[in-house]
C-alpha cells in the first residue's frame, strides 16, 4: 500500500503539490488523471524519491519511503517515464535487460536477452528491434521499450507515466491490456497517469483527479461519470467551458 | 554604486567559484569512495578508457609533436644571444617532461574528454535517464562517474608519457633535420640529463590532471539545468573549470616537486 500524506512541492514561486492525500492499495490500479502542468508526474518521482517533497509523508506498507535502505525500495518498483527515458548509448534489449545484467538481479546474458524479448513481444515488439539503438526507434516504439523495461524485472509496484501516449488505437489497446493483465495476473500495485480516458476505463480500478495541487476528486472507476463533481465532468467530457480554466 | 560595482561583481565570481571547488570537492571525494566500493562495472570501466586514452592519442601526439619542435627552434635562438645552442636537447627534454608534456595532454583531455562526458551526462539529466538510473537500482555515481575517473586516473598519465616521449622526439626531428644536431649526441644528452624526479612528477601530474578533467566533466553534467541550454552551460562550465584548475593544480605540484 501506498500512502501520500500531505504532500507539498513547490519549484521557485510555482506551487505545484498543494497537499495531496492518496491511498493506492495493494495490489490496485489507480490511475491519476489531471491537466497538462498540475503536477502528476512530480507526484510519481516524489514516491520514488526521484523529488523530495518539500512537507508530507510519503508511506509505502507503512514505512516512510525516504528513510531506511534505497537499494532494496526501489527493487520493489517499475517505472515508466513520461519521456521514455531509454539509455541512448544501449541497445533496445540492453536496456529492457539492464536491471537482469547487472547488481542482484544479475543473469546469464543469454538468459537475459531471451526475457528482454520476451518482453518486447510483450509490447508488440518484434525480436528484430532487440538490436537497434533507441534514437533508430519511432516515439511510440520508444515508450513500448521503456515499458518493456519497467516491467522486465517483473516488479511488485508499477509506475506507468502516460503510457499509451504517442500510441495508435489498436497498440493503445494492446498496452492497457498488458497494464491490467500485469495487476490481475500478477498482483502489482499500479500507479498510472493518463490523458487518455479511453485507457483509464480499461485500467483503472481507482482514479484520483489532480487540480490545483490536490486531489478534487477520488474513488472508483464505475461512480467516475456519476460523480457530481464539476471539475471531473468538465475533464472527462472534455469540455472547454467549465470551473477549470482553459489557459493556466 | 556604480563605482563599486565592478568589484562587487569580481567578488561575486570569487566566492561562486570558492563555492563551486567546495561542492566539486566533496562531490570528487564521494565519486573516490565509489571507485574502491562494488559494485563495479567492467564494459563502463573499459569504454572509459578507450574514449579517453586511445582516442586521445592522435590528438596528443599532434599537440606533443609540434609543441616539441617549436620548443627546440625556440630554445636554439634565444640560446644563440649567449652561445648556449648547444643546450636544445636538455631544455626540450625538461621543458616536455616538466611542464608542458603534462599541461598540453591535461588541456587536451579538459578540450576532447570533459566536454564530452560533461555533454554526455548533462544529455542524460535532461532526458530524465539519470533518474532512471536509479529507479533501475543503479548508483549514477558508481555508473558513470566512478569507471570514467577511475579510467582517467589510469590512462592519462600514459598519456602524459607518450606526449613527453612525443614531444622529445619532435625536438629531435628539428634538432637533427634542420639545427644540425648530431642524432647519437642529441639522444646521450637527453637520456643523460632526466632524472628520475622529472618523469615521476609528469606522469603524477597526469594522473591529477585526468583526475580533474574527468571530474569536473561528471560534476557539472550531473548539475545540469534544463533543456539544451543546461546542456551548453554544464560543457562550456565543465571545460573551463577543468582547465582552471588543472593549471592551479601544476603550479601547486610544481612547487611541490622542485622548490626545495
Ligand atoms: N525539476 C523541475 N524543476 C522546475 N520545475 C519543474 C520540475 N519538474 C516539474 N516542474 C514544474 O512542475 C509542474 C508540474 O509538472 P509535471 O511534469 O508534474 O506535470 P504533469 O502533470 O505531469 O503534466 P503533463 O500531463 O503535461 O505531463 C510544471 O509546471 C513544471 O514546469
Ligand atoms: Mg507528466
Amino acid at each position: 500500500m501506498i500512502t501520500l500524506d500531505n504532500v507539498h512541492k513547490h519549484f521557485g514561486p510555482k506551487r505545484v503539490l498543494q497537499g495531496v492525500n492518496l491511498t493506492i492499495p495493494r495490489g490496485e490500479s489507480m490511475v491519476i488523471i489531471g491537466g497538462s502542468g498540475t503536477g502528476k508526474s512530480v507526484a510519481l518521482k516524489s514516491v520514488l524519491g526521484l523529488i523530495t517533497p518539500d512537507q508530507g509523508l510519503i508511506t509505502v506498507d507503512g514505512k516512510d519511503a525516504s528513510k531506511g535502505d534505497r537499494d532494496k525500495f526501489l527493487a520493489r518498483f517499475g517505472m515508466l517515464f513520461q519521456g521514455g527515458a531509454l539509455f541512448d548509448s544501449l541497445t533496445v534489449w540492453q536496456n529492457v535487460a539492464f536491471r537482469l545484467l547487472r547488481g542482484s538481479l544479475k543473469r546469464p546474458k543469454a538468459e537475459a536477452r531471451e526475457i528482454a524479448i520476451e518482453k518486447l513481444r510483450r509490447v508488440g515488439l518484434t525480436p528484430d528491434v532487440a538490436d537497434l539503438f533507441p534514437s533508430e526507434l519511432s516515439g511510440g516504439m520508444q515508450k513500448r521499450v521503456g515499458l518493456a523495461r519497467a516491467i522486465a524485472a517483473e516488479p511488485e509496484i508499477i509506475f506507468f507515466d502516460e503510457p499509451t501516449t504517442g500510441l495508435d488505437p489498436i497498440m493503445s489497446g494492446v498496452i492497457n491490456d498488458l497494464i491490467r493483465e500485469i495487476v490481475v495476473e500478477m498482483g502489482a500495485t499500479a500507479m498510472t497517469i493518463t490523458h487518455d480516458m479511453t485507457s483509464v476505463r480499461a485500467i483503472a480500478d481507482k482514479v484520483a483527479m489532480l487540480h490545483d495541487g490536490v486531489i478534487k476528486w477520488t474513488g472508483p472507476v464505475a461512480d467516475m461519470d456519476q460523480s457530481g463533481d464539476p471539475y471531473l465532468d468538465q475533464f472527462i467530457h472534455g469540455r472547454a467551458e467549465g470551473p477549470i480554466e482553459a489557459v493556466r | 554604486m556604480s563605482l563599486t560595482a565592478p568589484i562587487a561583481a569580481i567578488g561575486r565570481q570569487t566566492l561562486a567559484f570558492m563555492a563551486l571547488i567546495g561542492r566539486a570537492a566533496i562531490f570528487a571525494s564521494q565519486g573516490l569512495s565509489h571507485i574502491v566500493r562494488p559494485p563495479f562495472y567492467g564494459r563502463e570501466f573499459l569504454v572509459a578508457l578507450l574514449q579517453i586514452g586511445w582516442l586521445s592519442l592522435p590528438v596528443v601526439g599532434l599537440t606533443a609533436f609540434f609543441t616539441g619542435g617549436a620548443l627546440a627552434l625556440q630554445i636554439y635562438d634565444g640560446g644563440a644571444r649567449f652561445s648556449a645552442e648547444a643546450v636544445v636537447p636538455q631544455i626540450v627534454a625538461i621543458g616536455m617532461v616538466r611542464e608542458l608534456g603534462p599541461v598540453l595532454v591535461g588541456l587536451m583531455i579538459a578540450a576532447r574528454v570533459t566536454s564530452s562526458i560533461a555533454a554526455e551526462i548533462a544529455t542524460m539529466k535532461v532526458t530524465e535517464q539519470i533518474d532512471a538510473l536509479v529507479t533501475l537500482s543503479t548508483h549514477p555515481m558508481k555508473y558513470l562517474t566512478a569507471p570514467r575517473v577511475l579510467a582517467a586516473l589510469i590512462v592519462v598519465p600514459l598519456l602524459v608519457g607518450i606526449g613527453d616521449i612525443i614531444g622529445i622526439f619532435g625536438g629531435f626531428v628539428v634538432g637533427t633535420g634542420q639545427l644540425g644536431f648530431n642524432a647519437a649526441t642529441y639522444i646521450k644528452n637527453t637520456a643523460d640529463f632526466l632524472q628520475f624526479t622529472d618523469i615521476l612528477s609528469s606522469l603524477a601530474k597526469g594522473c591529477v590532471f585526468g583526475g580533474i578533467a574527468a571530474m569536473m566533466g561528471c560534476y557539472f553534467g550531473m548539475n545540469s539545468g534544463r533543456g539544451a541550454q543546461g546542456v551548453g552551460q554544464a560543457t562550456k562550465g565543465s571545460v573551463q573549470a577543468a582547465a582552471v584548475l588543472i593549471l592551479a593544480a601544476n603550479f601547486l605540484l610544481t612547487s611541490l616537486f622542485f622548490s626545495s
